[in-house]
């Protein structure tokens, strides 16, 4: 009895596959158009262009990637119009105005690779998350990375769902992602 | 102080095994109950690339997974070396993406469709052209909610 549990549970035990799958969330545009234009002030766009061969042209320069995630974090958390009460950036008058209003444009080739490309976006959203933790440790003494991770877990009990719902939405307004992900050039 | 009786008798008495059989048991059916059958095997290379700002995957059941590679060997000669799409074991083409995202979603109760999310499986050597040929019919089927699913920078190598 116990040699033929013992063989199943050998069978089960090398077959199995636990599969959590983690990723980068995104939500790609819809297609129909707006319905009418938005003007958006040139210096609240940050521009990241990818080419072939994985090299990194931000806001017309080239960079290198370990520089990427503190040139985006300077941008969202720059204040220009002096709105933001709550960024710690430099004010620069020729950066972005307000985190809200600050919007990311991540644009490639389509020769790029492909872990280019997420090692690129991955940077850009730890940008996001960095200042996100930065505000919800202020706020709330926690990294809202943890938070966010634990709202989306379903064995979170409801009432501590609710409470984090709030949470989450506050933090995420404060710095709302904005990264947009326009059309491959074509050459 | 308080003496405590040794018995002077020198055989132990061994471990009784009779519920082996049940702590053997408990676990198979642990392991039968968490085991997931793998749905497809994959035809393709899929080397995930690396990112450390993930979230995970709730709702397996709320998942679609298209995979992108270059071919295995067996299937080199046939379909080429270029990175293809996979769905649902089969190779396919970018205009098969839509009825096929449109055909799972169907299978989806309503009041969960808004919730379904693309599983982007792409191989880290894939070129962004196709990636961005898939993007552009999942916008065209209103699929919207996409995650390019990576491995987490902690365990780099581990497989799917």
């Amino acid at each position: 009895m116990a040699d033929i549990a013992f063989l199943l549970l050998i069978f089960f035990l090398v077959t199995t596959t636990i599969e959590t799958d983690a990723g980068l969330d995104r939500m790609l545009p819809p297609i129909e158009p707006p319905d009418q234009d938005v003007v958006i002030k040139q210096k609240n766009i940050f521009t990241v262009n990818i080419n072939k061969n994985g090299q990194l042209l931000v806001e017309e320069e080239l960079m290198d990637l370990k520089n990427l995630r503190q040139a985006a974090k300077d941008f969202l958390d720059n204040g220009g119009d002096g709105t933001c009460n709550y960024c710690k950036g430099r004010n620069d008058d020729s950066s972005s105005d307000n985190p809200t209003k600050a919007i990311i444009s991540l644009k490639n080739d389509r020769e790029t690779k492909y872990a280019t490309y997420i090692t690129v976006q991955n940077e850009l959203v730890g940008a996001y998350n960095d200042l996100r933790n930065r505000e919800a440790q202020r706020l709330y003494g926690r990294d809202f990375t943890e938070m966010e991770a634990e709202y989306l877990n379903p064995e979170t009990a409801t009432e501590i769902r609710d409470d984090l719902k709030d949470k989450v939405k506050r933090i995420q307004d404060l710095f709302p992602q904005k990264l947009s992900e326009a059309e491959t050039s074509t050459n | 102080m308080l003496k405590i009786p040794v018995s002077h008798s020198s055989r132990v008495p061994a471990v009784s095994t009779a519920a082996l059989p049940d702590i053997v048991f408990m676990l198979l059916f642990f392991f039968m109950t968490v085991t997931t059958v793998k749905e497809q095997s994959l035809k393709i290379e899929n080397t995930l690339p690396v990112a450390t700002e993930i979230k995970k995957l709730e709702r397996r059941d709320l998942v679609i997974d298209i995979h992108v590679g270059a071919p295995l060997s067996p299937y080199a000669e046939t379909f080429g070396n270029e990175p293809q799409i996979q769905l649902n074991g089969k190779f396919a083409r970018v205009s098969d993406v839509g009825p096929y995202i449109l055909e799972k979603r169907a299978s989806v109760p309503e009041h969960l469709r808004a919730l379904i999310t693309i599983s982007l499986k792409v191989d880290q050597k894939a070129r962004m052209g196709l990636v961005q040929d898939i993007k552009e019919v999942l916008r065209e089927v209103h699929a919207l909610k996409v995650n390019y699913t990576t491995y987490s920078a902690e365990r780099p190598q581990s497989t799917p």
